[in-house]
């Protein structure tokens, strides 16, 4: 996989810590390699949005990974119980039915971000970095640190 | 267009649609080719038996299915995407006269990828929408 300069938090230099939801084993590993190649760490995982509900509690994560079609709670109803009771939550939908209406149903209940699965590594460490803004530091070579 | 009931090759994930135009989608794929594609996506040899292949299986087909699903949506067809199902029968339901069945066949270097494709137009909500539009 594609080397990425290290994004940490800025306020104290500890990987991002990182909530991902999604029903699918296979997605839920492939995102966790990408985040792990960015510098980050999963702090969780849930295979559907009331389990994304309760880990979130759990865990305060600084983003949240959430795919849109799961079992028993999607992904924007989720998203939207979370936002709602943490208005701060970073919430970045991953889903392969990025259509409009998706899409501005997702930001509209509070998601900070979509992206289209099949995910691209170079496309969601932009997306990650813009969602973190002047929280998240980008680490200027390998091995350093903020 | 396949009159037959659908017969599996290998590993099948299907994925249920609801909407404008309702249906099932079928992604199958036989059991050698679906270890070489999960290999290839896990970045390492897997065993056989290995639970990551069906998973893999899964989330191409939604994948697939959910690019498809984006285009026809932003068309003005409305759909809603199920989660995918392990498709365990050896053989599936026959078509019928208002819902027939596509068999793709795609060659390609990992080997034979199956890609069924049943669905049929929801006349009511079709004409609920003209009926909207009107």
């Amino acid at each position: 996989m594609e080397q990425f300069a290290q994004v940490k938090r800025s306020k104290d230099g500890q990987p991002v810590r990182y909530l991902i939801v999604d029903d699918s084993v296979f997605a839920r590993k492939n995102l966790a390699r990408m985040i792990e190649s960015f510098g980050g760490q999963v702090a969780a995982e849930a295979g559907d949005g009331l389990t994304a509900i309760s880990e979130f509690e759990r865990t305060h994560p600084d983003i949240v990974l959430m795919d849109i079609t799961m079992p028993q709670m999607e992904g924007i109803e989720a998203a939207e119980k979370i936002v709602q009771a943490h208005p701060e939550a970073r919430i970045v939908m991953v889903s392969s039915v990025g259509y409009q209406e998706n899409i501005v149903a997702a930001l509209q209940r509070g998601a900070r971000h979509f992206v289209q699965k099949p995910v691209k590594p170079e496309v969601l460490y932009e997306v990650i970095k813009y969602v973190l803004g002047e929280d998240g530091a980008v680490a200027t070579s390998a091995g350093a640190g903020v | 267009m396949e009159e037959d009931a659908y017969r599996r090759k290998g590993v099948a994930g299907m994925v249920a649609l609801t909407g404008d135009i309702e249906g099932r989608i079928i992604l199958d794929l036989e059991p050698q080719t679906a270890l070489r594609v999960a290999s290839h996506y896990a970045g390492a040899d897997l065993p056989e038996s290995d639970g990551l292949i069906k998973e893999t299986i899964f989330e191409l087909a939604n994948q697939v299915v959910g690019n498809a699903i984006c285009a026809l949506n932003d068309q003005g067809f409305h759909f809603r995407v199920h989660p995918p199902l392990l498709l365990t029968s050896e053989q599936g339901d026959k078509t019928s006269e208002d819902v027939e069945a596509l068999m793709i066949c795609f060659e390609t270097s990992m080997g034979n990828v199956f890609m069924n494709v049943a669905l049929r137009y929801n006349k009511q909500r079709m004409a609920d929408h003209k009926t909207a539009g009107a």
